[in-house]
């Protein structure tokens, strides 16, 4: 029998903003191609900036098309253009033509063949957002979604049919959902959800239509678009593609443009600032600056672009944390992390995921038992003060901060970049802690935890390697020492949400034993083999030690070691 | 960038007319006009009517006040420099008068500690990161001010007074603050030096207090260079260790903050912790020694915390500890220094 949730309060929300044409990221595709011209034309310049001569110029260019050449002999997606050895071949060419030329000619044609390239790269990283398709979309997901879950809980021929369950029974929508309507009607929102399964962006994308809000744009990782599934989605959600093969000054430049004049367009934008997926399963620690910076530079650029007395467009940072039970790539996820740690001491084993077994995962996803739950955080202006319903930034002690000021030097609106990364820095480590803070603590959460932090404590003398190989015969937990010390835990979980640090799911609360249950029972639930199990005598045992940790990791960064 | 700035009319904040308040106000004055805030009246009638403060003979651009809330609004950049006791205090008063386009770079080498309710620092059974804040956190804890600098060095304010050479560090991680500071503070006897490791220079700042009064207490017990180049040397290994537990980098403590403040400290009966250190070994008792002074001695509060710091943190060090029972619990400095010869502890250098 499973412990129930409380009874689920997430209810359907309006849209705010009715019609899909007045949604910001219409509006941008609608203007695609203007919108192009302008990140190309502004990135291309950006890097005259950083490279003012010609001879700088024509080095980029050259390490550019190294790269480039080198990635496509080594490393070649099916997503790539067809065309793209023919377009860097013919950029090299025209490059070594250039040393038989004068210096204007030269000067003129390397502009040109930069302006080429940064095109092509806007062109590469745009979405394309197309209001039919997503309609499209949205209506599969909720029709197909919800024949499943019907289909699989109410076991009845014909159950299929009803609509008894939907993606609301499944997925809760916890926190400040109101707040975040609020702030969405009246600036830009930019959402930076925490990272753990590729699953995430369907996800926020379900979480983002399913409050009312319009679509994000959103700069998806290129290799997801290799899954043909994703792609599809991801098309149609507005994204953007972000490629993390190519780290040349140009493609930087121009991706870092886009973002930043998207979101100073008002397009409400989605990013996962942990980079990648958390590979430990540690809540991100280390967040990757770029994005955020653009961020506070699209935030100035408003402010600087305002007429006197105009009421500028404020972003609003709102920081979301994904719950699982399960992630699907918990073991591949786990043993990079572990690999890359260990180095010669952890050999791993290689498995991926495609198209087939993502349908699989989310089959067993919708007919069994296990919840995911999205806590929304409370707005942050871009530099991390707390926002209310209004969109005032506001200071410790609830007064009301011109967020302007934060530009300001001797009263006049100033770019200093160097100021600027400082305050990406701070913002970084403002929405990290915010992270912490509506984290939701799981039943699963707290028995890996317990689990691994009790063997780990048995073996002191064991480093992270020794305990992962521990013998199988000490890969037992008496269940009473167990229970009392999961209670001694969770007692201190209740005390960290006393004070502001933390939340729990409802399903914690209750009795210990139940509670134990469900998290044996959910822990890396669809995994071959089991993170956390009883043994016939009712002791805890595990079967995979890797994923145990990795499920374990997830309240690392709370000092709960102590309780044990 | 913010150069143009630097012709503006507007005033410059000093916080605290204290010996090194009245030093500050007085190198800012040769640039621009300051505006002194001092909570006594007295102090305030005195420089109007005498030009003297605290035996600094004060600048005629030096205005001093004794609202806090004039000096936020006429001033954007403004030198806080009170003792660290009263710093959190004064933040408090002064935070609904700030915004995030104000500057403060401030001048108190000490730490800010908060206790749980009922506890002392004598009571408390550990002190961590989380008690004891750098003056800087504390700016930035108490109001919206991000632009935040320090001024660390060997700056002895009656040296400064005579117009002697010096210099400084700005330490700050915005290099904004760090060029104002500079623009602000500098002339042709004075040198301004700048360093992006806030946290480092402030704890090179406030840790050296602890070796100043056993530099002291060497001078009082009669004994000469050797020992003090030991002790110096010694000291630093101490500062660098203690310092990295509590977040700052070793290189901070290699710079003007560090060695520079270091050896000028250890070598002037000028200044007031060398005064409690000589005193100490000279047989009188810390109570007697706190009756006899005016002004606050850092050293002695620093020397608390960095004890139970370095207890929770499990840091090495040993002079700390040892002045720590000189001072409350009765260890007499003879016995302090014989212990301190014998410390089985013989690597010189083991942190680069």
């Amino acid at each position: 029998m499973e412990v129930v949730e409380k009874k689920n309060k997430n209810k359907k929300y309006k849209p705010i903003l009715e019609d899909i044409p007045d949604w910001p990221v219409y509006q941008l595709s609608k203007n695609r191609k203007e919108f192009i011209e302008e990140v190309a034309m502004k990135a291309f310049q950006r890097i005259k900036e950083v490279r003012p001569t010609t001879k700088h110029v024509i080095d980029e260019l050259e390490a550019t098309v190294y790269r480039e050449q080198q990635r496509m002999k080594r490393n070649r997606w099916r997503v790539d253009p067809e065309d793209e050895p023919r377009f860097w071949a013919g950029i090299k060419e025209e490059l070594v033509a250039l040393a038989s030329k004068t210096p204007e000619e030269t000067q003129v044609k390397a502009d040109e063949l930069l302006l080429r390239i940064v095109s092509r790269y806007a062109n590469e990283i745009a979405g394309n957002f197309k209001p039919t398709s997503y309609r499209f979309t949205r209506e599969i997901v909720k029709f197909w979604f919800g024949r499943l879950l019907n289909g699989a809980r109410v076991k009845k021929f014909g159950a299929i049919f009803r609509n008894r369950y939907t993606l609301r029974d499944k997925i809760h929508i916890v926190g400040k959902v109101k707040h975040l309507r609020k702030l969405a009607s009246q600036g830009t929102v930019i959402m930076v959800p925490t990272h753990f399964s590729n699953l995430d962006s369907i996800l926020i994308g379900w979480v983002i239509h399913s409050l009312g809000l319009p679509a994000f744009i959103y700069g998806a990782g290129l290799n997801l678009f290799n899954i043909k599934i994703f792609a599809y989605f991801m098309n149609s959600l507005g994204a953007y593609k972000v490629d993390r093969r190519k780290k040349n000054v140009p493609y930087l430049e121009t991706l870092k443009l886009y973002s930043t004049l998207a979101i100073q367009k008002g397009a409400h934008s989605l990013f996962f600032p942990g980079g990648t997926r958390s590979r430990s399963g540690m809540i991100e620690k280390q967040l990757k600056l770029g994005l955020l910076n653009s961020t506070i530079e699209a935030q100035r650029n408003l402010y600087l672009d305002a007429k006197p007395g105009e009421e500028v467009r404020k972003i609003f940072i709102v920081p979301v944390s994904l719950n699982y039970h399960f992630v699907l790539e918990a073991p591949d996820l786990i043993d990079e992390y572990l690999s890359a740690k260990g180095q010669d001491r952890y050999l791993p084993e290689q498995d991926k995921y495609g198209s087939w077994q993502l349908l699989q995962f989310l089959f067993k996803f919708f007919t069994k038992g296990s919840n995911i739950s999205v806590s929304i955080g409370r707005g942050l202006d871009i530099m991390g003060n707390y926002v209310d319903d209004d969109g005032n930034s506001l200071d410790a002690q609830g007064r009301v901060i011109d967020t302007k000021d934060y530009f300001l030097s001797s009263g006049e609106l100033s770019i200093d970049k160097q100021r600027e990364d400082e305050y990406t820095r701070m913002l970084s480590q403002k929405i990290v802690a915010e992270y912490h803070r509506i984290n939701r603590v799981f039943a699963s959460h707290l028995v890996a935890f317990v689990a691994f932090e009790m063997w780990q404590k048995k073996h002191p003398k064991l480093d992270l390697f020794g305990l992962l190989r521990l013998p199988e015969e000490d890969q037992v937990l008496d269940y009473e020492e167990f229970r009392a010390t999961c209670k001694r835990v969770r007692k201190q979980i209740y005390q960290l949400k006393d004070e502001g640090k933390v939340y729990y799911a409802t399903h914690l609360k209750g009795k210990i034993d139940l509670v134990i249950r469900h998290g044996l029972e959910n822990v890396g639930i669809f995994h071959l083999k089991r993170p956390l199990l009883l043994n016939k005598e009712g002791n805890i045992i595990t079967k995979d030690f890797n994923t145990l940790y990795y499920y374990h990791n997830r309240l690392v960064g709370y000092e709960l070691e102590k309780f044990i | 960038m913010s150069l143009k700035s630097l012709s503006d009319d507007k005033p410059v904040g000093v916080i605290g007319a204290g010996n090194f308040g009245s030093a500050v106000a007085n190198l800012v004055a040769q640039h621009r006009n300051v505006l002194l805030y001092a909570r006594d009246e007295k102090v305030i009638r005195r420089i109007l009517e005498t030009k003297e403060n605290r035996g600094h003979t004060m600048h005629a651009n030096i205005t001093p006040t004794t609202d806090l809330g004039r000096v936020a609004e006429q001033c954007e950049v403004i030198f806080p420099i009170v003792p660290s006791a009263h710093f959190r205090t004064m933040m408090k008063q002064l935070s609904p008068f700030l915004h995030p386009y104000h500057i403060l770079i401030h001048g108190t080498k000490g730490f800010d500690i908060t206790l749980p309710p009922d506890q002392t620092l004598e009571s408390v059974d550990k002190l961590t990161r989380d008690h004891v804040k750098t003056i800087s956190e504390v700016i930035m804890e108490e109001s919206v001010v991000v632009r935040v600098g320090c001024l660390a060095g060997p700056n002895l304010s009656k040296e400064l007074a005579a117009g002697q050479p010096a210099a400084t560090v700005v330490a700050s991680h915005f290099n904004e603050v760090i060029s104002l500071g500079k623009k602000l503070l500098r002339n042709d006897r004075f040198q301004v030096y700048g360093n992006n490791d806030l946290t480092g220079v402030e704890l090179a700042g406030v840790l050296k207090n602890i070796i100043a009064i056993a530099a002291g207490a060497l001078k009082g017990l009669g004994y000469g260079e050797n020992a003090k180049g030991l002790l110096i040397s010694r000291g630093m290994v101490e500062m660098v260790y203690l310092g990295r537990a509590l977040g700052g980098n070793t290189t901070a403590f290699l710079g003007i903050a560090g060695v520079g403040d270091l050896v000028t400290t250890c070598n002037s009966s000028l200044s007031r912790n060398f005064t409690v250190g000589y005193n100490l070994a000279q047989g009188m008792k810390l109570d007697q020694i706190l009756a006899n002074t005016d002004e606050v001695a850092e050293g002695i509060n620093t020397i608390k915390i960095a004890k139970k710091c370095s207890d929770y943190y499990g840091v090495r060090a040993p002079i700390t500890n040892t002045l720590y029972r000189v001072l409350f619990e009765d260890l007499p400095m003879s016995r302090a220094l014989s212990y301190l010869m014998r410390y089985p502890l013989n690597v010189d250098i083991d942190f680069l």
